[in-house]
Order: structure tokens, then sequence, then C-alpha cells
């Protein structure tokens, strides 16, 4: 069974059609980027995969493991195993980052049936892939990501994800506002977490990102629809010739 | 002339209200003829209403109609109830002075640890000597009444020096239905002391009853003091509090007010800085629901030049219910380089939650810097999904938001035993949300 597919997937956004009959099949393992210019609908396929409010689903299905994740809240399907890292990660002032993780983390647990992860094994924890991420202590003891720089927002991002330890990851436009340095920070983060287990949808604009994380399968998004899928070559090929020869085709 | 006779809404005669407290106040005959004074204040001015400026958004004539007779003195049944709500709000470590329904339970109080370091009366004591206690600057209506009817209180004096080892914990507990508990205390502050006091207002099993309660806090110089108060009375009591504090210079004051309870409430705060070089930190938090009414009035008096005074509200306003912030900063044409700055902010939890904020700056000295905002809105939408991604359930994605908007508030009382309480008080009043 795939870990995630989404079929003839069909979503408005306040009267206006955005993805027009989207079909993407994810499996374990795998690491899929998708590529698209601006406004072909790459971030709302996101959002409506992580549960949203604001779009509507006029047609199609999104299956996770078999079961039907448009019926699920947010929540839920976190607890399930799904995980966005937000282009644009929140700052919520007056909650410190280290509360934050361990409701979080408790939450999925308590989800799942799980117990509580202990105080003590949690720290441990934190502590370990916050170290190899490069994120300094005392970043956990401020309000969630609040006077973060971009770089550290999405490295804050990385760290819940290597946590919570999720089977789908959803990266969203991962590459925007960091310079290389911190671009490749990130990306040892998220390639640290690659695992048979685990699979990666890698969305982004530029194929640079795609030097970092490399993909198993390169999707091209234009206009709400997969328009062309192909190997990592395709990413290079998108770089050289542009976006231009798709729009046409969609 | 005709005179009417003033008539509450169930037609009872207001006077009688006083001829019936009679015998259960104490006092010197001067002190009577005060109270008889204060009473026919309270009489030609009735309940405030919506027309009185300082009373606009909280209409006591429409939301209590009435005051309600005297709670009887309290017996050893009422007593032994009183206890078990002492042991549920006492503050680990406080020294406490409990009263039940209006009257003094030395039983339940830790009157002989206090004595070693504070001195320490009931009003009824004190008011066979002094009836100064019953008078204050405001002719307020519901301080007037206070005045005519208190039954008890503490009387409290820490000396010049005193650094207190413990928090002195006034636990105000209503045992009786349908029926009002009038106290007044007064707080003496010594220079250069070090204290921190504590009001705590609670409910065991009573229903349907009133407080009205009054303190007076004079603060010396050089002194450090907190003062918190914590309102957690019955959801269908009435709760007025008037408090008058007047602070020496080189004095630190931090206050705290908290509002979990009650169907309709009103605290209003008379702080004077009335000595130079000092710090004013006061901050509250309004936690209503159903239809509550909750109503937090200050007036920070900046008489002398070089205060800094600090204002941090946060109201947390859920179904119907409505919060009142009036917030008013008096600067006097001597009091240069104040610097006064007050911020509030209501969080609407429901589309029928009402929130009223008025803040005021009077300002008659020109070399000064004072501010004040205010906002009031609903939960962010994109925190919440955030929240949510990560797999908190609605209820506590919101509950984790609103626990951060009003940390904003109550992360300034500084000790943090005190500061973890009032934290468990906030996180109860969630967790009965959801």
């Amino acid at each position: 069974m795939a870990l995630l597919e989404v079929k003839d997937l069909k979503v408005r956004v306040e009267e206006r059609e955005i993805l027009h009959g989207l079909t993407l099949t994810v499996n374990e393992g795998e690491v899929h980027a998708i590529m698209g210019p601006n406004g072909s609908g790459k971030s709302t396929l996101s959002h409506v995969i992580a549960g949203k409010p604001g779009y509507e689903v006029t047609d199609g299905q999104i299956l996770f493991r078999g079961e039907d994740l448009l019926e699920m809240d947010p929540d839920e399907r976190a607890a399930k195993g799904v995980f966005l890292a937000f282009q644009y990660p929140v700052e919520i002032p007056g909650v410190t980052t280290m509360n934050f993780l361990r409701t979080a983390l408790n939450a999925q647990r308590k989800a799942r049936g799980e117990s509580e992860l202990m105080v003590p094994d949690f720290l441990k924890k934190v502590r370990e892939v916050s170290k190899s991420l490069n994120i300094p202590q005392d970043m956990l003891k401020r309000g969630v990501n609040v006077g973060f720089s971009g770089g550290e927002k999405k490295r804050n991002e990385v760290l819940q994800m290597a946590l919570f330890e999720p089977s789908l990851c959803i990266l969203d436009e991962m590459d925007s506002g960091l310079d290389i340095d911190a671009l490749r920070i990130a990306a040892d983060g998220v390639n640290a977490l690659r695992s048979p287990g685990r699979a990666m949808v890698v969305i982004t604009h530029y194929q640079r990102l795609l030097n970092y994380i490399v993909p198993d399968v390169v999707h091209v998004m234009s206009r709400g629809r997969v328009v062309k899928s192909g190997g990592k070559e395709l990413a290079l090929e998108l770089e050289a010739s542009g976006y231009a020869q798709f729009e046409d085709a969609a | 002339m005709n005179v009417a006779v003033a008539k509450t809404g169930s037609g009872r005669a207001v006077s009688d209200l006083f001829a019936s407290a009679e015998g259960r106040l104490p006092g010197s005959p001067d002190v009577m003829a005060a109270r008889c004074e204060a009473f026919e204040t309270y009489e030609r001015l009735g309940l405030p209403h919506r027309r009185i400026e300082e009373w606009k958004y909280t209409d006591l004539r429409a939301l209590v109609g009435e005051v309600l007779p005297l709670a009887a003195v309290p017996d050893a049944t009422a007593l032994k109830r009183a206890a078990d709500a002492v042991k549920a709000h006492a503050i680990a470590g406080a020294r406490k002075l409990v009263l039940v329904d209006g009257v003094f339970a030395a039983e339940l109080s830790d009157v002989k640890a206090l004595a070693s370091e504070v001195g320490f009366k009931t009003l009824r004591e004190t008011l066979d000597k002094d009836a100064g206690l019953l008078k204050t600057a405001s002719t307020d209506a519901v301080i007037a009444v206070n005045a005519a009817l208190a039954t008890d209180g503490v009387v409290l004096s820490i000396a010049d020096g005193t650094q207190l080892s413990a928090p002195v914990q006034i636990i105000h507990v209503a045992i009786a239905a349908s029926a009002s508990a009038f106290t007044r205390s007064q707080v003496a502050i010594g220079k250069g002391a070090r204290a921190t006091i504590i009001e705590s207002f609670a409910a065991a099993g009573a229903a349907a009853y009133q407080v009205n309660d009054a303190v007076i806090v004079s603060i010396g110089d050089d002194a450090d003091v907190a003062h918190i108060r914590l309102m957690d009375d019955a959801a269908d009591a009435v709760n007025i509090t008037s408090q008058f504090v007047t602070v020496g210079a080189n004095t630190k004051l931090n206050v705290f007010n908290m509002t979990s309870g009650a169907a309709v409430s009103r605290l209003q705060g008379f702080i004077t800085l009335a000595g130079e070089g000092s710090q004013l930190s006061v901050n509250g938090v309004n936690l209503l629901k159903k239809t509550e009414h909750g109503d937090t009035t200050l007036v920070v008096d900046h008489a002398v030049p070089n205060c800094v005074s600090r204002e941090i509200f946060r109201a947390v306003i859920d179904d119907r219910a409505h919060s009142v912030f009036q917030g008013r900063i008096i600067v006097r044409p001597d009091a240069q380089k104040t610097d006064g700055k007050m911020m509030t902010r209501a969080l609407l939890l429901s589309d029928e939650a009402e929130a009223d904020n008025k803040p005021e700056l009077e300002i008659f000295a020109d070399d000064v810097s004072c501010g004040h905002g205010a906002t009031a809105g609903a939960l962010d939408d994109s925190l919440l999904f955030y929240l949510k991604a990560r797999g908190l359930p609605e209820k506590q994605a919101q509950a984790l938001l609103i626990q951060a908007f009003v940390g904003e508030a109550i992360e300034q009382i500084a000790d943090d035993t005190l500061r973890e309480h009032v934290i468990g008080i906030a996180e109860r009043w969630l967790e009965r949300r959801s």
C-alpha cells in the first residue's frame, strides 16, 4: 500500500479552483520533489494535506496508509504521522519552545494511545537533536520562533520533525529566505531523517535545494496539476529550460 | 416637601438594611455616628448606575438591584465548612487571616505566628477607639455603604524595617447564601519594610451572596511590597472591592489582581504615588465565562515627580461574558518626569463576548512620558493551525495560547510560589472550559 495517495484532487479557495484534479502517489522511503512556478498550487497541496482551514475539496481523495485523510482534523493527521514543515513558521510569544515541543509530542503520543514521554528522556532527546542541528539551548527557552532568524525558524521545523518522527514530511519551500549556509544546515538535518520507513515531499520553486536533498522522483506542477514526473535529472532539465514549456502544456 | 422612602427592587426599604444590621455593627458612639452619616450618603446616592461616568459599564442597579441583608454570624458548622475552603485556597507558607461571612475567625487564622512580625487587631477591636478607618477620600456609594455596614476586617501594622519572613494571606470565605458580607481592612507598612499581602475571596458552597470589601493600604518610604488579590467567588455571587493605596518615596509596589469568579464583580483600585522615586507595577487578569461581568477600574495618581508606573491588564472573555477595564493615569502639575504606561488587551473567545476598554490620561505636567494601548480580538487562526498541525487538539491549542496571553501579566509576579499558584488558577479555569 502506498503511504500517500492523492487522487484526482480538486480544491477551491473562495470560489476559485486552485487544484484541478491532482494525482500523486508516494511510497515509504521515497523522497519526492514537487517543483513549479508561483501560483501552480504547490503550497495549496501541502496545506490541504495538513488540514489547514479555508480550502474546499470539491472532488478527489487523499489517502494516508489507505485511510481518508480529509476526514481527520489536523491534530489527528499529525498523530498519524503527517508533518508539514511550514514555509513561514509562526511566532508564538509566551509559549517556550521547550514547553511547546513537550506538549505537542505528548499530545501526539496520547492520541496514539502511548504513554507520555518522561521528562528526562524527552530532555535528552531534545538536547541531542538540537545539538546536531546547531540549535543553542537558550533558543529552546524562548517563545516559539520569537526573535528567530529565518534559518533558525527552519531549523526549528527540522527539530520538530526529528522529535515527532513522522512517516510523511512535507517541506513547503524550505529554502525560501535562507542563505546557502543556513540551507545546508537545514538540509543536512533533513537528510539525517531519511529512512526506509519515512517519505518526504519537498516542495520548492528552485532546483538549488535539490542539490542538498536529492529526490528519487521529481514532479512538475503547473496550473493545479502534475504535468510531468521523472527522476532527479528532471530538476536539472527544468533549471536549464524553465517552467514556460509546462505552462503551455497545462 | 415629601420625600419618598427609597425602595429596593424587592420592595424592602433601603433604611431597613441599616436598621436590621445595627445590632451587629461594632463601634463607639462616634463610630456609629460616622456609620449613620455614611449610610445616609448611600441612601441618597443609591447603587451606582450607568449615568454615573465611573460606573458607565457596570450598572449595579441593573446588574445587582439591591444590597442583601447581612449574613448571620457564622456558627460552628459554618466555620467547619469554611475550614475546607481555607485549605483549598491557602498559599503554601503564608500566614492566614480568615474572615467568614464578614466575621474574623481566629480559630482558622495564624494569629500567633503572625504576631511575631506584624501588629494585628480586628476591625471590631479597632473601631472602639478610632472612627478614622471608616473615612476614605471617595464618596462613592459602594464605599459609603461599606463604611456603614462593615462588620469586621483585619488591621495590620508592619513596623519600619520589618522584613516579613512569610506572606500574609487574608482569606474571605462566604458560607451564607443570599446574604451579604461587608469587610474593611487596613494595612500599614512602615519604612524600609518588605512584605507580601495576599487577599483571597472564595465560597464554601454559598450561592447568590454579595461581598463588599474595602482595603486601605499605606506604604512608607524605601519599602518593597507585593499586593496580590485573587477573587474566585461563586458563579452567582457579587464582589465589589475598593482598594485605597498610598505609596511613599523610593518604594517598589507590585500589585496583581485576578478575577476568576463571581457573576458580577468590580475591583476599583485607587493608588496614589505620594513619594518621589517609586516604582509601581499593577497587573491583572480577568477570566470570564457564561454571563459574568467583571470590571477592573484603576486610578493611578502620580502626585509627585519621578515615579514610574506600569499597568498590564489581560481579559479572557468566553460565552456572553463582559469585561470592563478602566484605567486612569493622573499626573499632577508638580509630577514632572513621570513615566506612566498602561497596556490592556482583551481576548474574545466567542462572538457574543464583550470587552470595554477605557484608558484615560489626565496630564497636568509638561515633562512626562505617558502612554496607553488597548486591543481586543480573537485567537489568531494561524497560530491555532500551527499548534493543531503539531498534534494539539483544538481546545488544548486554545488553552496554550490563552495561557501565553495571560502569562504576560502573570509573569510580573516576582515570587515563584505565588506565580505558580496563579498559573494554577488559570489552568483550572481553562480545564473547566474544555
